[in-house]
C-alpha cells in the first residue's frame, strides 16, 4: 500500500454528539437537535480538511499565474492577495459555505436553548442557589463598547443579551456550539486550552505554586475550571462582563463539583482587586475580542494586581511573522471580516512585546510558547491530530 | 413569552459578507445547505426508527400509511413545520432584518477594525 492509499483509507470522523460529556447546566438535547449537531460537526470537519485547503491549491495553480500575467509582477501585499482571491470562484464557494455553516451552527444552538429558555434558567438557579456566595453579579456594570459594536463570531445577541430574568441562553448556546465549531478538538468539556496550560506549567515550572489565580474575560469559565482543579489549594476567581455567561459558568462549576472557584461580574479594564494580590493572571482567547484602548488598560491592570514574581499568561493568536507567506496572512484574516472578529487583524499585527513592556514587564521576563491542546478522549479526534495554541505572557 | 422561532434565526450584529458576485445565488446556496442539514437529521431519525422497529416488530406499513395524528400531535407537527421553514429560510429573514435595523447594526468589519484598533 503506498502513501496515497493509506491517506485515502484514513477517514477522520468527528465525535458523535450523543456521547459528549454534559455537565448539569447543559441544555437538554432532543433526538433531532443531536442529529443536527452531528451533521454540522461533520460539515465543519469536511470544510476544514477538504474544502479549505483547496484555497491554497486554487491560489497556486490559478490565481497566482493569473495575477502575474495581468500585472507583470508577483504579489507584494496581503491586500493584493485578498483582491485577487475574492474574484476566484473556488474561494467564493469555500467562503460562502463556511459562513453558512457558522450561521447554521449558531442557529442550531440557539433554537435548542431558546425553546427551553425558562427551564435552563431554572436549572442554572438550582445550582447557583447552592453556592450563592461564589457568584457576584453587578447589574450596574456597563457592557463595553467593543462587545456592543458587533455580535462576535455571528452569535446573534452576543454574550451579554438577556431575553428573560436570570437568562443563560446565549451562554448555553456558546457552550454547545463551541464543540461543533471545533469538531470536538478541545475535548468533551471544551476545556482543552486550560488543561494544556496547567500541564505546561507543571512541566516547565514545577516550583510555581500559585495561591491566588485570576482569569480575566473568563466567559462561562470553560478554561477556568482546569486551573482550579489542578491547583486545589488555590483560590481561583473568574471575571467577565456578561451576566448570562457567569450564571451559566458558575452553575456549570457547581454541577461539576469544583469548589475553589468563584465568579465576579467585572471589567478587566478596572479589576476590582488590590495591588499585588494575585500570583497568576490568565486570559484564554479573550484579548482578540476587545479593542486597542481596552487591551492597553487591561495589561496595566494585570501588572498592577500581580504580585512580584507573579505570572501573566494569555492564550491568544500569535502575531504575523516576516516568514509568513502573504497567502497565509490573508487566510489568517478570514475570520476578521467574515466571522465577525474585527479585532483579530489588530492582534495579528500587534507587537505583544512592546505591549507587555509598556505596562512595566521587563524584556528578560517575557514568554512566548505553543501548547498542544489536551483532549480528554483521543477517540474524539482520531488520527493523532492535535490542535495547538499560542501563548504569550511575562513574569513580574 | 419569547418567539423562539424568530429569535433562533436572528441576524448577528454586523454587516454580513457575501462572496458570490450575485448575492441571490449565495442565498440559494445557504438555503440548500440548510435543507441538506435537515435531510441528514431526518435520515438519522429514520435510522433510529428502523432500528427500533427491527427490534420490536410492532408497526406495519399500513399502520404508518393510515396514521391519523391526534389534535395535539397535529399541533406539534405544525410547530415543527413553522420551525423548519424559518430555519431553512433564515437567510431571507436576516436580509430583511439587515434592511430594517439601524445602520449601526450593519457596520462592516473593515470599519469596526479601524475603530477598535484606534480606540
Amino acid at each position: 500500500m503506498n502513501r496515497t492509499d493509506e491517506k485515502a483509507q484514513a477517514i477522520n470522523l468527528p465525535p458523535v454528539y450523543n456521547h459528549v460529556e454534559k455537565h448539569g447546566a447543559f441544555p437538554e438535547i432532543s433526538h433531532d437537535e443531536n442529529a443536527r449537531f452531528n451533521f454540522l460537526t461533520n460539515l465543519n470537519r469536511h470544510l476544514a480538511t477538504v474544502v479549505k485547503p483547496g484555497n491554497k491549491v486554487a491560489f497556486d495553480k490559478r490565481i497566482k499565474p493569473w495575477f502575474q500575467a495581468r500585472t507583470g509582477h508577483d504579489f507584494h501585499t496581503p491586500a493584493e492577495v485578498k483582491e485577487a482571491m475574492q474574484q476566484d470562484t473556488y474561494y467564493q464557494m469555500s467562503s460562502a459555505l463556511r459562513r453558512a455553516t457558522l450561521e447554521m451552527t449558531q442557529q442550531a444552538s440557539r433554537s435548542m436553548v431558546l425553546r427551553q429558555i425558562d427551564s435552563l434558567a431554572d436549572k442554572a438557579s438550582y445550582y447557583n442557589d447552592q453556592r450563592p456566595e461564589t457568584l457576584t453579579l453587578n447589574p450596574d456594570l456597563e457592557i463595553p463598547h467593543y462587545l456592543k459594536v458587533v455580535d462576535y463570531h455571528c452569535l446573534p445577541g452576543g454574550y451579554y443579551t438577556e431575553y428573560i430574568a436570570g437568562d443563560v441562553a446565549n451562554a448555553a448556546a456558546e457552550d454547545a456550539s463551541f464543540f461543533v465549531t471545533t469538531s470536538g478538538e478541545f475535548g468533551e468539556l471544551s476545556d482543552g486550552s486550560g488543561k494544556a496550560l496547567v500541564n505546561w506549567l507543571t512541566h516547565n515550572y514545577p516550583e510555581f505554586k500559585p495561591r491566588r489565580i485570576l482569569d480575566i474575560g473568563c466567559g462561562a469559565g470553560l478554561n477556568t475550571l482546569p486551573l482550579a482543579i489542578e491547583n486545589p489549594d488555590a483560590e481561583v476567581i473568574g471575571i467577565d462582563v456578561s451576566a448570562p455567561m457567569l450564571r451559566y459558568g458558575h452553575a456549570r462549576a457547581v454541577s461539576l463539583g469544583v469548589e475553589n472557584v468563584r465568579f465576579i461580574q467585572a471589567n478587566a479594564e478596572t479589576i476590582p482587586f488590590d495591588n499585588d494580590s494575585f500570583d497568576w493572571v490568565q486570559s484564554t482567547m479573550f484579548l482578540h475580542e476587545t479593542s486597542i484602548r481596552a487591551i492597553n488598560n487591561i495589561v496595566r491592570e494585570v501588572y498592577r494586581v500581580l504580585a512580584s514574581g507573579g505570572l501573566m499568561l494569555h492564550v491568544e493568536h500569535a502575531q504575523n511573522t516576516a516568514e509568513m507567506s502573504l497567502f497565509d496572512q490573508f487566510m489568517r484574516d478570514w475570520d476578521t471580516f467574515n466571522n465577525n472578529e474585527p479585532f483579530y487583524r489588530v492582534m495579528h499585527q500587534m507587537d505583544k512585546t512592546e505591549w507587555m513592556k509598556s505596562a512595566g514587564f521587563q524584556s528578560d521576563n517575557l514568554l512566548q510558547f505553543g501548547i498542544p491542546i489536551v483532549n480528554n478522549n483521543h477517540q474524539l479526534v482520531g488520527n493523532g491530530f492535535q490542535a495547538r495554541q499560542n501563548v504569550f505572557g511575562a513574569w513580574k | 413569552m419569547i418567539n423562539e422561532i424568530l429569535l433562533s434565526n436572528n441576524k448577528a450584529k454586523g454587516q454580513r459578507p457575501y462572496f458570490f458576485s450575485d448575492e441571490t445565488v449565495e442565498r440559494v446556496l445557504t438555503i440548500t445547505m440548510a435543507v441538506a442539514g435537515e435531510l441528514a437529521v431526518t435520515r438519522e431519525r429514520l435510522d433510529t426508527l428502523e432500528r427500533l422497529l427491527q427490534v420490536k416488530q410492532v408497526v406495519t406499513d399500513d399502520e404508518i400509511e393510515y396514521f391519523i395524528p391526534t389534535p395535539e400531535q397535529a399541533q406539534k407537527r405544525q410547530h415543527w413545520h413553522a420551525d423548519y421553514i424559518a430555519r431553512i429560510l433564515r437567510i431571507v429573514q436576516q436580509e430583511l432584518e439587515a434592511i430594517q435595523q439601524p445602520d449601526e447594526n450593519n457596520r462592516n468589519m473593515e470599519e469596526i477594525l479601524e475603530e477598535l484598533g484606534r480606540s
